[in-house]
Formats: C-alpha cells, sequence, structure tokens
C-alpha cells in the first residue's frame, strides 16, 4: 500500500477556473488552522456526518482545488454546493476565516467550470431560471406565485409534483401555495418614489428596501414593516429604481450579476437623502452590509459602496432604537423565535427580534432549542437540494413542537417559507403558523390593517 | 485496496457509509496538526461487530486501520499516515447514559465530551477532564490520547476517570476491561493500558466513565506579576499553603500584548506575567481561599489583583484567556503548538530556556499554559510557506523537548506522541522502556494494522518534521 495514495481518476489537470480561485480564495483558505471549532455549529455537518460537508472539510478542499490538487466542478462542486452559506461556522471560527468569501469564490469557479455530473447540470439549470430569468423580475416572480396558489386551490398540487423532476423545484413554493399570503390589491403595493411621514415628531427619515421576493408574494408585511416605521417616528421613502439586493446571485457563483445589481441600488439609495437604509429580510440586509466588498478592485464606487454599506439596519433594529413601539394590545398565544442565520451571524442582530417579541408576548414568548440553527432554506437551497433541507427542517420542527408555539415568528422571506413548509409537514398546521415578525408587532401595535391579518 | 478487499468491506458498510470519493477521503487527510495523508477508503461504522469485522479484514489483506474521532489532534493522532482505511468514529454516538446513583456514565465513543460535560451537570454531576477542543471533540479521541486541560492539577486527566472500556483488539476480539465499580484489581489494568495508547492497541467502542459530585460554588481571580519570577512564588506559595485550586492558569508577556492587540482584556501590557487562578468547592471554603491566594500573589510580589465578584467577571477573566488563541492566530497563519512539561518548581528554569530559545531561533514564540501541573504551551507562530523559518521552527522544537527532559519533564503533557514527537521517545523512556513498550504493541498487533506509524519513531528520524 502506498504512502500517499493517488487521488481519484477524477484529479485532472488545473482548468482555467484555477487561478482565479486561488488568488480569491487561498488566501483566506490558508488561514485555516483545522480545530474543528467550527464543526458542531454546521447544519449540514450536523445531519450529513461527513467531514466533507463541514467547514473545516469545505475550506480544506477549496485549498486543494485551487492548488489544483482536486477537480473544481466534481470534487470541490459537490460539498460546497450543499453548503446552506448559514455562516455559523464564522461566528465560532477562533481566527477569523472569511468563509463567505471562500465561498461565493468557490461557487464562482465552480460555476465556470464544466458541471461534472447529470445531476449537477439539472441543478444549474434549476438555478439559472430561478436567479437570471425570475428574482430580477418583480412581476415574473409575482407571476409565478400567483400560479402556484392556483395550481394549490385548485387541486393541481399532485400533477405539479409529478411533472418536476426529482420533486426539486415546486414542494418549496407549494408549502407557501398552500398557506397562501393574502395578494392584496395592486393599489395596496407601496409605491416606488412614495414618501410616508412619520406619525408625531420626525426621528428619522429611512429609505426602504422592497426586495423582489418581499415586494412579489410577501408585499402586505413591507406594508406593514412601513407602518410600524412611521409608528417608531421614521419617515420612510422607497427610492424610485431599487432592484433585488443580489444575495442569491452572490451566493450562487455570480458575483458580476449581484454587481450590477448592487450599483443600481448604491444609486437609488444613495440619492435617497436617508438617515437610514431599512431591510426586513435577514438574507437581503447581510448582503447589502457587505456591498464593499464586490468593488474592492474598483476605487471609483468603492467609497460610495462603503457609504451605503454602512447604512444599513435590519427592521427590527430601527425599531428598538426609535421605540418604544405604542403596544395596544398583547399578543394572543405562544410565539417563538427563528433566528434568520444571515441577521444572526452577519448581521449580529439576534436580540432586536427578541426584545420586541418579549415586548408584545411577555413571558409567552418562548425560545425553542437551538432557535439560532439553521432552518436549511439557505436562499435558494430547499429548492436545489430538498432531500439534504428536509432532513434538517424536520429536526427543527421537533423543537418547534417541543416550545409549544401558536406561531414562528421570522425575520426573512426564505426562513418564512420555509417554516410554512415545515409546519405543513409536520402536520401542525391547525395548531401552529408562521409568520413575519411585522405581522405579529403590526396586530399589536397598529389600529387597523394589520389587526385582521392571517397567513 | 484490492477488488475483492473493497467487496467484503461493501459487504460490511452497505449504503453510504463506505466513502470513497476523493472529495471524502481528502477531508479525513487531516487533523489539527501537521501534514495531509489521503487514505484510500473511509468508514463510519456504528456498530462493534463492524469494526470487528474490519480488524479482521485488515489482517488478512494487510492494510492500515486508523481511528479517528473529531481530528482535533494537535499531534497528528488519527492521520492514515501510513495510507489505509480511516474508521471515522465520529458518527458511533448512539449511547449518553448517566447512572446517577453509581456516579457515572457510560459513553459511545463519537459522543462529544461536551455533550457529556452538560449531561453530568444536568444530573448534579461533573466530568472534569476540560480539553479546551471540549465542544468538538469526541470521548473517544478524548480517551486514547489521555486529553488533559486545566483542570489536570486538582481533578488529573482522562485517565482518572476511565473506568471500564468496551474495545475492538487489532486482531479483531471483541472485548471488556473494568467495569463500573471504582475499585477494580482484577488481574492487569488493561483500561489504563488502553487509554493514551493513541489508538494503536485497541479501539474503543463504549466507555464506563466515573462522575465526581459538581462543585457548588467558584471564585476566580486574576493577578498580575511585574517579574515572571514572582508568579512562580505566588503558585509555589498557594500550593504549599494547602490550597488547591481548580486551575492555575499563567501568560507570558509576549502572549499578554497579542492578546491586548487583538482584544483589549485590560490586561497590563508591561507585566511578565499573568495568573488566573481558580478555586471550586464549598461556598464558605472557596470564599475563604480564593483571599487567600490573593494574599499569597500579593505577598509574592503581584502588582495588581482582581477578585471576581460574579460570573459577569468571572467570564470576563477567562475571557482574556480564551482570546489567546485567536489573538496569536492573527500574527501568523502557522501555529506550532508544543506541551511540553516539567515539575512545577522548575517552570522558572523552563521559562528561562524558553527565553533563549526565542532569541536564538529568531522565532515569534509565546508562552501560556497550566502553570499549576507545570502543563507549558510554548506556541511558535509561523507562516509553514517560510521553509527556511520552518527548519528553525523544527530547531526550536527539537531544544524545547531537550530542556523539557533535562529539567525532568516530559515531551507532552496532553497532546500526545503522534507522529510529532515520535523522534524523541528513546530521549524520554530509555531504550529498554521503548522497547517494551514495543512488545506490548507486537503483542497485540502482529501485524501492525492499528495507527501505524505513531508513538514508536520511524528508523533514522531524528527530529520532528514540519516541512514535508
Amino acid at each position: 500500500m502506498n504512502r500517499q495514495p493517488e487521488y481519484g481518476s477524477s484529479a485532472t489537470a488545473p482548468e482555467s477556473a484555477v487561478e482565479p480561485l486561488f488568488g480569491e480564495a487561498h488566501e483566506s483558505a490558508n488561514r485555516c488552522i483545522r480545530c474543528g471549532y467550527c464543526l458542531p455549529e454546521c447544519p449540514t455537518y450536523r445531519s450529513m456526518g461527513r467531514e466533507a460537508q463541514s467547514p473545516r472539510g469545505r475550506i480544506n478542499l477549496v485549498r486543494a482545488a485551487a492548488e489544483g490538487r482536486i477537480d473544481i466542478s466534481g470534487d470541490m462542486a459537490s460539498p460546497l454546493d450543499l453548503c446552506l452559506g448559514c455562516r455559523a461556522c464564522e461566528a465560532a471560527c477562533p481566527v477569523g476565516v472569511p468563509y463567505g468569501r471562500i465561498l461565493e469564490a468557490a461557487r464562482t469557479a465552480s460555476a465556470s467550470a464544466a458541471p461534472a455530473t447529470g445531476d449537477q447540470k439539472r441543478r444549474r439549470r434549476a438555478e439559472r431560471i430561478v436567479l437570471r430569468h425570475l428574482f430580477p423580475h418583480p412581476r415574473r416572480l409575482r407571476l409565478a406565485g400567483n400560479l402556484l396558489w392556483l395550481a394549490q386551490t385548485t387541486g393541481m398540487k399532485s400533477l405539479a409534483l409529478r411533472f418536476s423532476p426529482q420533486g426539486i423545484v415546486p414542494p418549496a413554493l407549494m408549502a407557501l401555495g398552500g398557506a397562501p399570503p393574502p395578494i392584496d390589491s395592486p393599489r395596496r403595493r407601496p409605491a416606488p418614489g412614495a414618501v410616508y411621514p412619520a406619525r408625531g415628531k420626525r426621528r428619522a427619515r429611512v429609505a426602504f428596501l422592497q426586495g423582489c421576493v418581499m415586494d412579489a408574494l410577501l408585499h402586505r408585511i413591507n406594508a406593514l414593516s412601513i407602518e410600524l416605521l412611521r409608528e417608531a417616528g421614521c419617515e420612510v421613502i422607497i427610492p424610485r429604481d431599487q432592484v433585488c439586493c443580489g444575495a442569491l446571485h452572490a451566493h450562487q457563483g455570480d458575483p458580476s450579476g449581484a454587481a450590477a445589481l448592487a450599483r443600481r441600488n448604491i444609486a437609488a439609495f444613495n440619492a435617497a437623502g436617508a438617515d437610514f437604509f431599512v431591510n426586513n429580510a435577514g438574507g437581503c440586509g447581510a448582503m447589502l452590509r457587505e456591498t464593499a466588498h464586490l468593488f474592492e478592485d474598483d476605487p471609483r464606487i468603492l467609497p460610495q459602496a462603503r457609504a451605503f454599506q454602512e447604512k444599513w439596519r435590519d427592521l427590527a433594529e430601527v425599531l428598538v432604537e426609535f421605540g418604544p413601539l405604542p403596544v395596544r394590545k398583547e399578543f394572543p398565544g405562544v410565539v417563538t423565535y427563528q433566528d434568520s442565520c444571515h441577521l444572526r451571524y452577519v448581521q449580529k442582530a439576534a436580540e432586536a427580534p427578541r426584545i420586541l417579541l418579549r415586548m408584545i408576548a411577555g413571558e409567552r414568548f418562548r425560545e425553542m432549542d437551538a432557535a439560532c440553527d439553521c432552518c436549511a432554506s439557505g436562499g435558494i437551497y430547499n429548492l436545489l437540494h430538498f432531500r439534504e433541507s428536509m432532513s434538517i427542517l424536520d429536526q427543527k420542527m421537533k423543537n418547534v413542537a417541543k416550545s409549544g408555539a401558536n406561531v414562528v415568528v421570522t425575520s426573512n422571506p426564505g426562513c418564512h417559507v420555509q417554516m410554512a413548509l415545515g409546519i405543513n409537514r409536520a402536520g401542525m398546521k391547525n395548531k401552529t403558523n408562521a409568520r413575519h415578525l411585522a405581522e405579529v408587532l403590526a396586530e399589536c401595535v397598529l389600529d387597523r390593517d394589520g389587526g385582521s391579518s392571517e397567513s | 485496496m484490492a477488488p475483492e478487499c473493497l467487496e467484503r468491506l461493501r459487504s460490511i458498510f452497505p449504503g453510504e457509509r463506505l466513502l470513497l470519493d476523493p472529495a471524502d477521503r481528502l477531508s479525513c487527510s487531516f487533523d489539527a496538526s501537521f501534514g495531509e495523508y489521503v487514505p484510500e477508503a473511509v468508514v463510519q461504522p456504528k456498530s462493534k461487530e463492524e469494526i470487528a469485522g474490519v480488524m479482521r479484514l485488515a489482517n488478512e489483506f494487510l492494510f492500515p486501520v486508523c481511528p479517528r474521532g473529531a481530528a482535533t489532534s494537535l499531534s497528528g493522532g488519527p492521520l492514515p499516515v501510513k495510507g489505509g482505511l480511516v474508521l471515522d468514529l465520529s458518527q458511533m454516538r448512539a449511547r449518553l447514559e448517566i447512572d446517577r446513583e453509581n456516579m457515572l456514565a457510560i459513553v459511545s465513543p463519537g459522543i462529544i465530551t461536551g455533550d457529556l460535560h452538560r449531561e453530568a451537570d444536568a444530573a448534579g454531576l461533573f466530568y472534569p477532564p476540560d480539553p479546551s477542543s471540549s465542544a468538538v471533540s469526541t470521548i473517544g479521541g478524548n480517551l486514547l490520547e489521555n486529553a488533559g486541560g486545566p483542570r489536570g492539577l486538582k481533578y488529573g486527566t482522562t485517565k482518572e476517570y476511565v473506568i471500564g472500556l468496551e474495545a475492538v483488539a487489532p486482531t479483531g476480539e471483541i472485548f471488556r476491561t473494568g467495569g463500573r465499580t471504582v475499585k477494580n484489581v482484577t488481574g492487569y489494568d488493561l483500561t489504563r493500558l488502553i487509554v493514551g495508547s493513541e489508538g494503536t492497541l485497541a479501539v474503543v467502542t463504549e466507555a464506563i466513565v466515573r462522575l465526581l459530585p459538581r462543585p457548588r460554588d467558584r471564585r476566580t481571580l486574576l493577578a498580575s506579576f511585574p517579574r515572571f519570577i514572582e508568579s512562580g512564588r505566588a503558585i509555589t506559595r498557594i500550593l504549599a499553603s494547602g490550597i488547591l485550586p481548580a486551575a492555575m492558569e499563567m501568560m507570558d508577556n509576549a502572549c499578554i500584548r497579542a492578546v491586548e492587540a487583538y482584544e483589549p482584556c485590560g490586561l497590563p501590557a508591561d507585566a511578565e506575567a499573568v495568573v488566573i487562578i481558580e478555586v471550586d468547592g464549598h461556598p464558605r471554603a472557596v470564599e475563604d481561599e480564593i483571599e487567600q491566594c490573593a494574599r499569597c500573589c500579593r505577598e509574592a510580589g503581584a502588582r495588581d489583583v482582581r477578585v471576581a465578584s460574579g460570573e459577569i467577571e468571572r467570564d470576563r477573566i477567562w475571557r482574556s484567556r480564551r482570546m489567546i488563541s485567536p489573538a496569536i492566530a492573527r500574527m501568523g497563519p502557522t501555529k506550532i503548538s508544543e506541551d511540553a512539561t516539567v515539575p512545577r518548581s522548575r517552570i522558572p528554569g523552563m521559562m528561562e530556556r524558553l527565553v533563549g530559545i526565542r532569541e536564538k531561533h529568531r522565532l515569534n514564540l509565546v508562552v501560556f499554559g497550566h502553570a499549576g501541573d507545570g502543563n507549558l504551551h510554548p506556541n511558535i507562530i509561523t507562516d509553514k510557506r517560510n521553509k527556511e523559518e520552518m527548519r528553525r521552527a523544527e530547531d526550536a522544537v527539537g531544544e524545547i523537548f531537550q530542556a523539557a527532559l533535562e529539567l525532568g519533564g516530559t515531551l507532552s503533557g496532553e497532546h500526545g506522541i503522534g507522529i510529532m514527537k515520535s523522534a524523541y521517545m528513546e530521549k524520554e523512556v530509555g531504550e529498554a522502556g521503548l522497547a517494551m513498550m514495543r512488545r506490548i504493541k507486537d503483542a497485540w498487533d502482529p501485524n501492525n494494522i492499528l495507527n501505524p506509524g505513531k508513538i514508536f519513531p520511524e528508523p533514522g528520524r531524528i527530529k520532528v518534521n514540519l516541512t514535508e
């Protein structure tokens, strides 16, 4: 037996993607001291139990791929594809390895390399449809949501499921169809360019991000968020020409797509003359707060990007800072909170939503076990890796059930949809529902509108 | 690995627990020490019978088998240095049972040590060994490496707590050692032989560990000393006064400055040493003892003594200790962490030698460690891509070992020999001592199947090799 056995047959000569990967990720990956402190924090390591599905394993694979020792599209890509990108590992890392950056560099490299397996090809196609042809186009997204809702209500669900390859695409969106957010008439949708005055004394002027998914599928939550901000003394403007934050693009290996969207948002928001920029989606906020790294090689736009990223806040942070909100009635029932990974680990705002929930529910806000563990929504992870995602989600639902909560509150649309799906799968639909933080706050704070919502 | 051999492995591990993908094999090629050795296959056993099957197969086809827990080893314990098969035991974690009445726990090898801490605590009990990796490392790995930690001074290391094992021999027999009683003198103490054997004598499939009543209270202080020698004097005074603290951690000036530069914790940058002392036990006893510790520090020349008044302050004190690792990691990508240990009275002598080594080899060397039990952690911060500096580091490591031995100490207090220190074994245990160890290994594992290349020096290798 050899002392240093050969790698598998898939080891190939360095490809064109190797060099950029080396430049982008090798130095960062080399900082890993392999202590393994990230292992227990990683949701996919916990569910799959393999080193290759841990942050330490993945960092090492990226390093090996950057050195041309393993194949990018085959050996490196599969374990990296299965990463949720929750970045809990970054918070646990004692030496500050920038895992998020390594992951993005690896995804970019594997996106530019040829797919190695049929499975990868199928996923790549699904990814492209979603990223290029769906998310950047609000009208298509809206249409997709409505169609799915229609499919659900007319009983076409099983048909749709049968025609989707491996049940990959529809189930998560189907769950949304199963518990559809009430689609309001378009005239109630917050209008671009609109200015909403603060209620009472104006304490800040904020510019609000509508977001792509939030605007298309959950825009009522946007309307409620704006009302809550006004209630907290914020004048709210909806900058014209704002677009999707680009998080999904950056995470799926399309940094130039992300940068193009970021440029438009920098122009739109910096022109708004606001004290803060506010969003109500943990994933979008994390992306926006790290905008500058997209422009590190572009000194012309870098200062604007830095100024832009400094101004972003999550809705909950602003409501806590300018509150307290006037609570008109206590929230009925038991509430628990599912952390948005990117709100917690990237934006470091885990406390603000909890402060607000305690404010409206008091003792009836109950932490579930492992609330900070990722729910495996992961942007579009649940669409691309349905089986892996569900195994993590089903574990999470046991903790939800144990908490005895009637409402699982989230701060991100991906988590919101995933929780709704989990509740359906666990057969808890008649006693528990998933709601965005803005919805439950609105019910207790606002006079009208919020109080009557059901979702 | 021959096709027939793989076929037989597959029949033991049907489904997804036999891993052959390059990504999976590469992912089991390293630990927290040095080097990368890619195995030919990885298996994730769930039962002792599967492991016994693997061992019989390995003896038939003569391939190495290397047990692996969470791979946090700092000495190369789980590395498949001769290739072969990695036995990934991290998923073998069916059992974690606290027997409150008999004050013991029964654990599967893949149980995370931190989970054992938590479960014991929930039952009002206490599992003392606390390696800094305990949130990650498995109890199986802790056992085979005989892991220590800050509490070693008062509570001893892992071996003090293991009273029974179920194990698979290198030749495939399943056997039990010890049992559920604290007292047990029946025959040879195979339990203690296997604990700390670095996975070379048996694969542990279940362990019975002793638990203690949880201490009811604890108090902590931080003392800074203008001169290093004074910190040593304080430690000696405390121990001579009849107090046995649960932990006595020290850091040297280089370490203090690294921590303060990384995240200011209020440590005095000009102090030559800072010592953290924690006492635990009955509330009234710890109250009295912490005061006495503070007095000893002042009398020995401490400039500043801070006694924590509550959990928040205690946490702040320990925070400075926890910041050492990230702080020194910022100084360079490669950290060579040693654990040479000397009799307590020789700590000042060892510090002097370490300063000499740092200057001679022009290296960034910081020292912290468990001062109460003489277990120092000299850390060399370097960059493994700088071959010339790495060679100086190799020489320095050799001199650190030499110094520890000359002062009556040992190569390793708690990390293990592995591949990192095997070249120095004979210097510590002597030719005959090493031969006795080898006889045991040969008798248990005639085909040298289980974790070969560890503990025993490779022929011709006379010093640590960090550059290959």
